[in-house]
Order: C-alpha cells, then structure tokens, then sequence
C-alpha cells in the first residue's frame, strides 16, 4: 500500500495546498465560490487551529484536507503526493493510511461497543482484528480513560466519554494527520477541557498533527498555530502567541 | 478462511446494522419465510398431486404403445394431372391383427436405452358368462413378468395369488363381483366362435372402476388362442425411464418403424394439457411470490440505506471502499434471504405435515402423498437466497454511491 505512494521525507510539509478553489453549482445560476484560492502549508507534527466566522469555508476546507471532497481547482499534496486527480479508490486509501477523522457529533457507530469502534478501522483495512490489535485498542481506551467502558455502547455513554472514544479510534492506525471538526462543540465546559487535553497529549506522546476547526477562541489559544478563515480566503495565519 | 477475512468487516458491519434494526429485521425476514413456504408448499403439492395423477393414469397402461398400422382403402385409380378426380371411400372395419415381425422387434426395443421394459399383449373384446351372468370384457393375454413390470400388477391384487398358469384368469374385482367369482372358481370366456373355461387366480384393482369391471388377464397362447391370432400379439407396451420424453420417443420409433405407434400423452391428451396448466399457474405463483420477496426486501434495505447514511458517511470517512459498502449491503440482502429461507422451509414443512394429516380423501385415507424433497428445498432456499442479494443491488449501489461528506453532515 505504501510501496505505491510517493516518499515522503522529513522536510515535505504534511500539507501543501495552493491556489485552492473551490465552487459550488459550478454553471448554475446558484454558483457560489466559497474558497478563493488558498494558499496553506502544515509541517509534520503541527498544532492547528482553524478558525473562522459560519460560512467562511472551514468545513469545506476540511472536507477538502480529508479528502471528503474535490477542490474545483488548485493544487492538494500530501505528504508531498498530488492529490488531485486521485479517483476515489484512490482518495479512500490514502484517507485510511494518512489521515483520522474526530467530528463534532462523535459519530460512532452505535451498533458497535466502545473497543469494536476504536477496533473498527483495523478490521476494516485486514478484514480481522488481531489479538494484538485489540490490546492496542484496549490500551488506547485506558489511555482516554476509558478502560472500564469497553463494553459499553455509545449510548450508554456521555457526550464527552463518547468524543474521547472517536479520538481514540482516530488515532488507532497511527495516521500522521487528525482532522477535528469542532470535537468540543457538542460538550459542556468540563468536558471539552478534557478532550482537548487529550488531544493535545496524544499530540505531544506521538507526534501526529492536528487540524481543530474550533469556535473557542481559549482552545484555540491553546494551538501552536492559528489559520483564520473569513470569506474563503486566509484572513490570518501565524503562531499563537502572535496572534492572540 | 481467505474467505471469511475478505467478508469479516462486511459480514461484521452487515449483520450489526441488520440487529440494530431488529423490527424491521424480523418483519421481513418472517416475509420472505411466508414466502419461501408459500413457493415450496405450493410445489410440493403440485409435484404430489402431478404424481399421483400420473401414477393413477400410467398404472394401467404402457408409456408407448406400438400396434400394427391401421388397414386404409386405397383409391380406385391413381390421380392424373389435369384430371378432377371425385371420390367417395367407406372407412375400413379394422380387424384384429398382429404386431408384424414382434418377436425380433421386442429385443430391438429392450436394447434401446430410453426404454425400460416392453410387454407383448393380445387384446380382443369377448363375454364372460356364468350361470345367468354375462358380462362384455376386455381380454388382455400377456406375458406376466413383462406386464407386471410395465403396470405392476402384483402390487395390484387384493385376492388371490398373481399367477398365469394356462387356463387360468386375473380377474378385475368388480367384474368378479358381476360375475359371482372368487379365487379358484371358473367362469366361460367367450370370443366369437372361441368359448374357453378358465379359473380365477387373482382379482386385481386397477385404480378404475370401469377398468376393474371389463379388465380378464389371460396368458398369451390362451388370447391369442381365444381371439384367433395364433403366435401374434396386437400390441407391445413399452415403459421407458422417463414418462416425459415419451411423446419424443414415439415420434422417433414412428419415423423409424412402419408401425402405428403412440405415447401416453397422445392417449391422454386432455390429462396432459392439465398438468401443463398445472405447471404454468405454479411457475406463476412461485413467480409472483418471488417478486413480492424481492420487493420486500429491497424496500427494507432502502429505508436501512437512508436511516445509515451518518454511519456510511463515518465508514467511507474511514477508509471503507465503496465496494466494501456494497458488499455491506448485499451481504445483508442474502442474510435475510437465507435466513428467510430457513424458516420458510420449516414453515413448508409444517404446513405439509397438516396436509398430510388433517386432508382426508372419503376413504379416510390421504388424498396423495406430497413430500418437500431435499433438492426442492435446497433449490428454492438458493433461490430466495439469490432473490434477495439481487434485491439489495440497488440500495446497495446506492449505499456505496453517497458522498461521505454530505452523508456525515446530515
């Protein structure tokens, strides 16, 4: 699987996109272009924040970066490999090996006890989960603290035991790339410092990159970096520290 | 084991959604199984019913019977061209005659591979007399080995022992009861100018009332004595492997031999565009059901296929190909097809047992037997099986078709 991706070194940027468009309703009188031409580069291992008023194009772009959606024009590489062009066979396995997905809405399967979520993109990719393979989800879920609900449904659990189930399943196959759409959106206070806590753990304890749409600006200055969005196009992009 | 990794994210995914829905699951899962218990049932009793038919009507007679040609009257002069020629000609009284050359013609026939068993007769009409009783008759003089085995007639008598010894008689139980016989008493035979004595050894019941009262058995050499035809026989009755390629077969044999030769079909023309109707209102129903099976199912999994878009929006978001969302949904199409089957078949089953049981003829006796075969019920399980993977085709290409974006937006 790897063998037919492009290598990738340490100096590539994870994420390099240029002259990002893109366009709904493309020749209908409803046509609305919502990214102008972005321009936006994310290094192994980066923090991000991506912020933004509704409508400015956050979740298009995240779409886009999580390869959900075509950009109408534009040039996508990741991890120095064009991704434009890339039918959805192709997009769908680079989603598997490169990049875990955390949404506002948990979004677990809720047929499927905690562990069998976080298992989930295992069997998916062999077809089986390994004794091994379970014990690495075990050990995911101790490590959001949730090692005494592997059993549960999501149902059973709270909107925040719920989130940190996600991010344990988006971390599982070890992607490079964790793309959050407002993981604590949908939490109360209390809960979403923990998730947010988690995720800046899993950050720092493996390295993996972060792209958080958020709304609150405290987690966002909490990022490394802050992109905000207005109007489709990079209204800000710099350090934190610069920023807020 | 390759197989069942191919098919673990498949079978694990498709087999959750369908408990998650566990209503619906069972609802159409009960459907199919009405169904599948509708089409075996329905089958069943057709082939039962069919096949006492046939049995009944095959049991008193020779799937082929080769006879000589009938005698015609040739016209007076041969036509000419330009010539109107008018002519009037009386049908031919036909006379008892024999089968030409039927001692080197029986062993042609017994090697060919289509046929069974072949059996000479001689038969005439005649009288049967005793005391003041007389009864017209159908002699039959046969060889009875050979005839037992083309209408088994031993598995016919109710009284006596089946045996031909010479001057001896089977006797049809109503005739018998016409007559005043029982086993071992004598009565007159009587052909034109040919009367004979002969001994009751057997009554038979040939499954006909009318046959049971006109039907006297006698050894060849007697018939062919009575009714004037020394060495010959009238007719050969064949039995071949395959009721349903008589009429084939006798075609053959009637293109190959100057005989005049017809099959049970030809005989009974209006039994046989029976079963054929029979058979097409089965093929019809089992039709129709089948649609309504597949409808049902495809209708389920198309309300599955919108109630799941979040989790294949998740799934697709994850990496999951569009093949292996199909496969999710066929996989579940098939799921409810096999599993309907089962308790389709059990269902069949069930509702022939209370046939079998609960039907009763005025004799008391069961109507006719009727059976779920093994290879009926398999063939109508793969069926249903097949009906429902066809029926999860559009859903599913549905499923694998959503955009992952939208589908995790809603």
């Amino acid at each position: 699987m790897t063998a037919t991706m492009a290598a990738h070194p340490e100096s590539t940027p994870l994420i390099a996109l240029q002259g990002v468009r893109k366009t709904y309703n493309q020749g209908l009188p409803s046509e609305a272009e919502v990214l102008h031409g972005l321009d936006l580069q994310v290094g192994r291992g980066e923090f991000v924040a991506l912020m933004g008023p509704s409508g400015s194009g956050k979740s298009t772009l995240l779409n886009i970066l999580g390869l959900l959606e075509p950009m109408t024009s534009g040039s996508y590489q990741l991890q120095g490999e064009e991704m434009r062009g890339l039918d959805d066979a192709g997009l769908t396995l680079r989603r598997r090996s490169t990049l875990g997905f955390v949404f506002q809405f948990h979004h677990l399967l809720p047929a499927f006890t905690a562990l069998e979520n976080v298992t989930l993109p295992s069997l998916m990719s062999d077809g089986q989960v390994s004794a091994k393979q379970r014990d690495y989800a075990r050990e995911l879920l101790a490590e959001v603290g949730l090692a005494q609900a592997e059993n549960k449904r999501p149902g059973e659990l709270s909107g925040g035991m719920q989130q940190r189930v996600a991010i344990a399943r988006a971390v599982v196959l070890n992607p490079p790339l964790v793309l959050a759409d407002e993981p604590t959106g949908n939490l109360d206070q209390a809960s979403s410092a923990e998730v947010f806590n988690l995720l800046r753990r899993l950050h720092a304890e493996r390295g993996t990159s972060f792209i958080v749409v958020t709304h609150d600006s405290h987690l966002a200055a909490r990022c490394d970096r802050l992109v905000e969005l207005v109007d489709g196009s990079i209204d800000r992009d710099g350090a934190v520290v610069a920023t807020v | 084991m390759n197989m069942l990794r191919w098919l673990g994210f498949e079978q694990r995914v498709a087999l959750r959604f369908l408990r998650e829905g566990r209503m619906q699951t069972l609802l159409i899962i009960v459907g199919v199984a009405a169904g599948v218990a509708v089409i075996a049932y329905i089958s069943a009793l057709i082939n039962g019913l069919q096949a006492s038919t046939l049995t009944k009507t095959l049991g008193a007679q020779g799937h082929i019977t080769l006879r000589s040609l009938d005698d015609v009257v040739l016209p007076a002069a041969l036509l000419q061209d330009g010539v109107t020629t008018l002519t009037q000609t009386q049908p031919r009284a036909q006379r008892l005659r024999s089968v030409v050359n039927w001692q080197t013609l029986v062993p042609v026939l017994e090697a060919m591979p289509a046929i069974s068993d072949v059996s000479p007769m001689v038969s005439g009409a005649g009288l049967a007399l005793r005391g003041e009783a007389t009864q017209s008759i159908a002699l039959l003089g046969v060889d009875l080995d050979r005839y037992d085995r083309i209408v088994g007639l031993r598995s016919k008598v109710v009284s006596g022992v089946a045996r031909l010894a010479p001057g001896e008689a089977i006797v049809g139980k109503e005739l018998a009861s016409d007559l005043g016989v029982r086993v071992g008493d004598r009565f007159t035979v009587q052909t034109g100018a040919v009367t004979d004595s002969v001994r009751v050894s057997a009554l038979v019941d040939l499954g006909v009332r009318d046959l049971n009262r006109r039907t006297v058995i006698v050894p060849l050499r007697a018939a062919q004595s009575l009714l004037g035809l020394p060495g010959g026989a009238t007719n050969l009755d064949l039995k071949v492997h395959d009721v349903w390629k008589a009429q084939a077969l006798a075609e053959d044999l009637r293109r190959q031999y100057p005989y005049k030769v017809e099959s049970w079909q030809e005989n009974n023309a209006q039994l046989v565009s029976a079963l054929n109707a029979q058979s097409v209102s089965t093929a019809i129903i089992r039709g129709v059901v089948l649609v309504v099976v597949v409808l049902g199912i495809a209708s389920v999994l198309v309300v599955s296929v919108v109630q799941k878009q979040r989790e294949i929006g998740i799934l697709r978001a994850m990496g999951t190909t569009r093949g292996q969302i199909l496969r999710v949904f066929l996989l579940q199409g098939a799921v409810l097809g096999a599993a309907g089957s089962a308790l389709g078949l059990v269902l069949a089953v069930a509702m022939i047992w209370l046939f079998t049981s609960f039907v009763r003829g005025s004799d008391g006796l069961p109507l006719f037997v009727i059976s779920l075969p093994l290879g009926t019920g398999i063939q109508v399980a793969a069926i249903a099986t097949v009906c429902g993977v066809l029926a999860a085709i559009a859903p599913a290409r549905r499923a694998a078709a959503m955009d992952p974006a939208q589908a995790i937006r809603i």
